[in-house]
């Protein structure tokens, strides 16, 4: 019953790199989309890359002595410094190429996080790490809230979203903070690429963490992560609510290269809000009062960054 | 491949704590967690791929025949792979059955 | 060749750590240490050292970076004190458990609150059970050795593990003191190249810092206490490696005038040199006072301090860091750990001194040794004591 449909998708597997960087055998949730987002970014940057890893679901689901789903080097060190890691890791590695104590050659210096480890606590080390021009990708796998402690919620857990630590009840609609926008952060720190993207969207997804590997300098990447498990929802959905985040315009696919923005997959007639919330336990409580204000809010910035397009931010 | 051993004396454990085996993963057969499993109707299978693409464990791949198939040590059963296909060529099918 | 140079402590450190040929240093600015960094930084703008000096926005990310940097299989630095410390705390136990050979000094300074800039041990003694080697030092001269040291102890192939060098925030780390600088020739011919053994290599990947489920737990923590009791030896036969290149001696504990004392006062740190002073004038009134300077603090050295205590009665313990509602002064609850096995041991009152940059002057320990000398008479321990506490 696939509710929507995207034919880009389809056909064009064997365009998709075959060889797997995040092996079966990861211990993620049914239908976990992280760890698909995972596994498709890894299996486009190939070999040559080091990964650093915050703590955090991929983290634990990929590194479970004596257990790696990696194939390429993987380290991780604590939970709000895979960007500073990953800096270092860049640091050390360009240097020791410089004085010609390792092969010159061309080494994709990765890390990632979840969206708690980038956008709350990770967020000064990241900033920090992208400030200084590090040549390197950063990747927020956002699934809106700090699932592996147990659903709590974090900034970027929508409004509206019941979780452990923003639970709805008769006094509380849940999160009633608005989702804090990391890309847009990122990209008031000029730095040369930031791109949203999602699994759903592979193509588009390929396309971008290409652009962020071939860019000299930092490239920020936030990943749409489905999370079934702390969304409540079926596992069997974790594709397709990825595809009605996209056309509801609850998480627009664009890039911003060089400073210009471009929106990469255009929505001109944003589908109505519940056909992405109807499908998540954690929107079910919110009256149509409460989804209106989101859908409007949903819109309103949907349409400012339709305006935003083109320009120089 | 040489897997480190799970419960390793002190001196059996390599520097740092560190995983030598790149994708020591694969022993952890995760199949063992469904309770459904994909089924393909070749018939009807047009071999797009695109239950390649989407499933998160990576554990569908294209068959000598030319169709795809889910490695069932890994295979979880989340149904994504149902859910995509255009051509509604796969069902999950329970275990028991 | 060496050069006597008149020198800063920090920037005679700095120097050493452009001798060593640093790979990446990376650091964050905080009083005392600040020094140290601005040379670093300036040595690496001026090509003097071909290095990354990687600016952070914390203390936190300065560990980071270096444990990244050090997982890479560059030489790594980095230098910091106080808040700093605090802040880096966290990420102080992951080298170690991923046997990264970082090295960093710590211009020892008190800990907020009230915040004080100033010279204490409190930050340092917060940092006890991280599992890195630890050292103090009292000059500039000890500063510059200990520094080339510390990368050929840390990068041991039987130890790999993270170094700090303690200096005195201030009171040594501002200090210009007459130093023999040695040359670069010098330095290679003791310190081999950084050898890891194992980095983040692409062609041979590695999975660092997996989850430690419990059945690896135990064993790995015992691996990091085996790895730091045991560098003890690769410690004492690379002090003899250093006497052997550059001529001065090192030991783990040091003593001064110790042998025939009848009461011995134990410090740590740049207080050392006031503490020869006041022994030596003690002496001179013919009462024999005698010095130990606990140099090596992890992996401690029970039983170089046990030898140096011998059977004194009294032995006094400085500390300057206070373990509140606990046992007051954390040196002297080691040392006494060190003693309680032994069959007989000494008297040990405890004094806390010169926190938060309180001076310690030579009367403080006259006072204090007047206090090891009372307690030996009437055989009995006095409660510890805050020098210079107004009452």
């Amino acid at each position: 019953m696939a509710t929507t449909f995207s034919p880009i998708s389809v056909f064009a597997a064997r365009l998709m790199p075959k060889e797997q960087r995040f092996v079966s055998g990861h211990r993620a949730c049914q239908g976990c989309a992280e760890a698909l987002a995972v596994r498709m970014v890894h299996s486009i940057l190939g070999r040559n890359t080091i990964v650093a890893s915050a703590t955090g679901c991929m983290e634990i689901i990929s590194s479970s002595y004596p257990d790696t789903a990696w194939t390429v080097p993987w380290i991780h060190v604590a939970f709000e410094n895979a960007a500073a890691v990953a800096s270092g890791v860049e640091a050390g590695l360009s240097i020791l190429m410089k004085k010609g104590k390792i092969p010159q050659r061309k080494i994709q210096v990765v890390g990632m996080g979840g969206d708690g480890g980038t956008a709350d606590i990770g967020l000064q080390s990241l900033s920090g790490a992208m400030e200084r021009g590090h040549d390197m990708i950063y990747i927020c796998y956002d699934n809106e809230a700090y699932m592996n402690t147990g659903i709590q919620r974090s900034s970027s857990t929508p409004y509206g979203a019941s979780t452990t630590t923003s639970p709805a009840g008769s006094l509380s609609i849940g999160q009633h903070t608005w989702k804090k926008n990391i890309p847009m952060i990122m990209a008031g720190h000029k730095i040369p690429y930031v791109a949203t993207a999602s699994p759903s969207y592979p193509f588009d997804l390929a396309q971008k963490v290409k652009k962020a590997a071939k860019v000299k300098g930092p490239a920020y990447l936030h990943i749409y992560a489905c999370c079934p498990t702390g969304w409540r929802m079926k596992p069997d959905m974790a594709v397709q609510i990825g595809r009605l985040a996209v056309e509801t315009g609850v998480f627009p696919l664009y890039e911003i290269e060089q400073g210009v923005l471009r929106i990469t997959h255009k929505t001109p007639e944003l589908r109505p809000l519940k056909e992405y919330t109807k499908h998540q336990g954690r929107f079910r409580h919110l009256d149509d009062a409460t989804l209106e204000e989101i859908e409007r809010r949903v819109l309103d910035e949907y349409r400012k960054l339709e305006r935003r397009e083109g320009l120089a931010l | 491949m040489k897997y480190q051993n799970p419960k390793p004396k002190w001196s059996e454990l390599e520097t740092g704590t560190a995983i030598l085996t790149p994708g020591s993963a694969r022993a952890t057969h995760t199949g063992e967690w469904r309770s459904s499993r994909p089924v393909w109707n070749d018939e009807h299978c047009v071999q797009c791929g695109v239950c390649v693409i989407f499933c998160p464990e990576g554990c569908i791949a294209f068959q000598a025949d030319g169709y795809p198939k889910a490695d069932l040590d890994y295979c979880k059963g989340c149904g994504i792979c149902v859910q995509e296909c255009p051509t509604t060529s796969i069902a999950m099918q329970d275990e028991e059955e | 060749m060496e050069r006597r140079i008149g020198m800063e402590a920090s920037i005679a450190m700095a120097e050493a750590v452009g001798l060593c040929d640093a790979d990446v240093v990376s650091a964050y600015p905080i009083t005392p240490q600040t020094h140290i960094v601005e040379h670093l930084s300036e040595l690496v703008a001026n090509g003097e050292l071909d290095a990354n000096f990687v600016p952070v926005e914390s203390e936190h990310s300065a560990m980071s970076v270096c444990c990244g940097s050090s997982a890479a299989g560059a030489r790594t630095y980095t230098a910091t004190s106080s808040q700093g410390l605090a802040l880096m705390h966290e990420i102080l136990f992951i080298a170690p458990a991923l046997r990264l050979p970082i090295v960093m000094a710590v211009a020892n300074r008190s800990l907020s609150g009230p915040i004080s800039i100033w010279n204490d041990h409190s930050d340092i003694m917060a940092e006890r059970d991280i599992g890195w080697i630890q050292v103090f030092v009292e000059n500039a001269q000890e500063a510059i050795d200990l520094t080339i040291w510390s990368f050929r102890i840390a990068e041991d192939k039987r130890v790999s593990l993270p170094t700090i060098v303690n200096f005195d925030g201030f009171i040594l780390s501002h200090m210009i003191e007459p130093v023999l600088m040695p040359d670069r020739e010098q330095v290679q011919d003791f310190l081999p190249p950084f050898e890891p053994l194992q980095r983040l290599d692409i062609d041979n990947p590695v999975s660092m810092g997996p989850v430690g489920i419990p059945d690896v737990y135990t064993e790995a923590k015992y691996v990091q206490h085996k790895l730091l009791t045991d560098a003890y030896g690769p410690i004492v036969e690379t002090f003899g490696e250093l006497e052997k290149h550059f001529g001065r001696k090192y030991r783990p504990v040091e003593t001064y005038r110790a042998d025939d004392a009848d009461v011995l006062l134990l410090t740590m740190g740049a207080l050392g040199e006031t503490a020869m002073t006041a022994v030596d004038e003690r002496r001179k009134r013919g009462q024999k006072v005698g010095l130990i300077k606990l140099r090596l603090f992890r992996p401690f050295p029970y039983k170089d301090l046990l030898n140096a205590i011998g059977d004194k009665p009294v032995l006094g313990v400085m500390d300057r860091a206070v373990s509140f509602g606990g046992p007051v002064g954390p040196v002297a609850s080691e040392v006494k750990a060190a003693l309680f096995s032994a069959r007989k041991h000494p008297l040990v009152p405890e004094f806390i001194v010169g926190l938060g940059g309180r001076d310690t002057s030579i009367a403080d320990f006259h006072s204090i040794f007047d206090d090891l000398f009372e307690a030996a008479e009437r055989d009995t321990t006095p409660d510890p004591r805050f020098v210079g506490l107004r009452e």
